[in-house]
């Protein structure tokens, strides 16, 4: 008779998860933010009109004909050139995601290897390492940016250079405390013991143990980059047309806001504050379930 | 301490100088010089100008003279586009109305968030705690470049109260809106941080023992409480600090105040190098500058950090 049944351990990340789940504000942000991302892939299926044309009968004249209708197709009204602003916006809300995203892969690979590197090996290394982002640390990075988007031509390329190398930083320096506790442990001095090499515990032992903390940051630095982008493209050095993004789409309509179109302005601002906010409960919520200092 | 203030400094001067041969590079890297236009110039008259600004001289000499010029004689060479000007008199006209909104902010980011925050701390769980709370959250996604034009919209188009930009010279009506927009986000995170900081001293021992022998709650909050909550506080002024700066390409920008942002922009704009980079290194320098002082305040005031 064989009655032992399997037991099934909880795991650290099952524990996790099902704290994420109980906190409202975070699982509301991730509804949220998926319905944000859904909207940008599958809605430009449904508009009527691309972003780069013009309707004609509009142009000029954004104030009194471009206001959201059903009736035109316009569904978020026009810009003052008469561009469809839904689709502008839903574009701008891929330009802006992607940037998020990517900014925030960079500092996870660049930030995660250097960051363990410089607390594993620690010594002169680990000095020499921390001092050099120290260095980088105390540049005014957003006239840095600019300053490289003027002088190589703006595009999403540069933009990316930019907003990558500073992103890892913080994400290292953390890492790098992480990586200073964690190397004292008994797993690890058990793993030094039987003769495992450096990279080989490294990636086995110390990284797995790190996941937790690198995805918080990740996730509280999408919008971090998204509001650098958005910083940039604000003032008009960011992507350039017909490409478009948040910053760019806030600019605009903040600068026709005097002529009476607010939906310019409001409807690329309700998707800004919106998935900001998302992000922000997420990583609260990330941080809640997966930091075992508040259990 | 001697030896912890020696020992930052030794990190803040190649820190300005890498910012320094950072901005030089990028500008040598550009494609095209400084004088290339339409109408090529004849060859003879371009050689003369470029003589005129020590074009002409290799990199490493004309590097050495850029850095000579600012570090000896805070001379940031001349305009390129406007040939009239040099980049200190673009600059010198710009950063008094920068530092005018600019510290005006500070000071109330400061003042407001950690008033907000202490008070908050005080009063947890009631209804002022979850206002400093709600406050601190929204004003999360509320930067300046979304402040400004909502800002506007309130005051200027739809109350009519005050003008919807420029300086005159300072005004208070003109200061009112660069001022709310530009330290929103940072009084929010100010008192973020005050409260928590704040929460954690009321919980600790000391405070216990001076409730217990019998000390007026307002005795044991200004005497015994107030000073070390603060304490955290003062690392985060540096970063605040470098944001307004930052912050204010924003603020000249959408309300035309005319401040540094506006130089830097349109020195972009204009692919002005020189003008940039003379900007950018002195911003670099201040924040530099203020970070070494947050850190040596910190040190002085907080005698746990050992170095």
């Amino acid at each position: 008779m064989n009655t032992q049944t399997e037991i099934k351990g909880r795991s650290l990340w099952f524990d996790a998860r099902r704290r994420f789940f109980q906190n409202k504000a975070a699982v509301g942000g991730l509804v949220a933010l998926t319905i944000i991302v859904l909207i940008s892939f599958i809605g430009p299926y449904f508009a009527v009109w691309s972003n780069e044309e013009i309707d004609w009968d509009v142009m000029g004249s954004a104030a009194t004909l471009g206001m959201p209708s059903f009736a035109n197709g316009h569904f978020f009204g026009t810009d003052d050139l008469g561009r469809d602003l839904y689709s502008r916006v839903l574009q701008g809300t891929r330009v802006s995601l992607l940037v998020g995203v990517i900014g925030a892969g960079i500092s996870v690979l660049v930030g995660t290897v250097y960051g363990t590197v410089a607390g594993y090996v620690g010594g002169r290394t680990d000095q020499i390492m921390m001092r050099i982002v120290d260095i980088l640390m105390s540049i005014p990075f957003m006239f840095v940016i600019i300053l490289l988007l003027v002088v190589f031509g703006r595009s999403l390329t540069m933009l990316f250079v930019g907003i990558g190398m500073l992103s890892w930083l913080d994400m290292s320096r953390i890492v790098r405390g992480q990586t200073l506790t964690l190397k004292n442990k008994e797993f690890v001095e058990a793993a030094r013991a039987t003769g495992v090499s450096t990279p080989t515990i490294i990636r086995r032992h110390i990284v797995p143990n790190l996941l937790g903390i690198v995805a918080i940051y990740a996730t509280l630095l999408v919008p971090a980059m998204i509001l650098t982008e958005s910083f940039i493209s604000f003032l008009g050095l960011g992507v350039q047309e017909p490409l478009t993004s948040w910053g760019a789409l806030i600019s605009e309509g903040a600068g026709t806001i005097r002529y009476d179109t607010e939906w310019q302005l409001l409807f690329p601002l309700a998707f800004f504050v919106v998935t900001l906010f998302s992000f922000f409960f997420i990583g609260d919520g990330l941080r809640d379930a997966l930091d075992p200092k508040d259990r | 301490m001697l030896k912890y203030t020696f020992r930052r400094v030794l990190v803040a001067i190649p820190t300005l100088l890498i910012l320094i041969i950072i901005s030089f590079l990028l500008m040598h890297a550009a494609p095209g010089g400084p004088f290339t236009s339409e109408r090529p110039l004849p060859p003879q008259v371009l050689a003369n100008i470029e003589a005129k600004y020590g074009l002409d001289n290799p990199l490493y000499v004309q590097l050495w003279e850029y850095m000579r010029g600012i570090v000896i004689e805070f001379d940031f060479g001349p305009s390129f586009q406007r040939k009239d000007r040099t980049v200190n008199e673009i600059m010198a006209q710009g950063f008094p109305i920068t530092f005018t909104y600019g510290g005006l902010s500070f000071v109330a980011a400061t003042l407001i968030g950690g008033t907000l925050g202490i008070v908050a701390a005080i009063r947890q769980n009631t209804i002022i705690d979850y206002f400093a709370v709600g406050v601190s959250i929204g004003a999360q996604v509320l930067p300046n470049f979304v402040m400004a034009p909502l800002l506007v919209w309130l005051f200027t188009l739809t109350l009519g109260w005050l003008p919807g930009g420029g300086w005159n010279g300072g005004a208070w009506q003109n200061l009112i809106m660069p001022v709310i927009a530009l330290s929103t986000s940072y009084m929010a995170s100010i008192s973020r941080i005050t409260r928590s900081s704040m929460l954690e001293v009321l919980n600790s021992n000391y405070i216990r023992t001076a409730r217990a022998k019998g000390l007026p709650e307002r005795t044991v909050i200004l005497r015994h409480a107030l000073k070390p909550s603060l304490v955290p506080l003062i690392s985060y002024l540096g970063v605040a600090f470098v944001g307004m700066i930052t912050g204010s390409v924003v603020i000249d920008i959408y309300f035309s105040t005319g401040g540094m942002g506006q130089a830097f922009v349109n020195s972009a704009l204009n692919r002005d190098y020189s003008v940039m980079m003379g900007i950018t290194i002195l911003v670099g320098a201040l924040t530099i500058v203020f970070a070494l002082l947050a850190d040596l305040l910190y040190a002085w005031v907080d005698p746990k950090i050992r170095y």
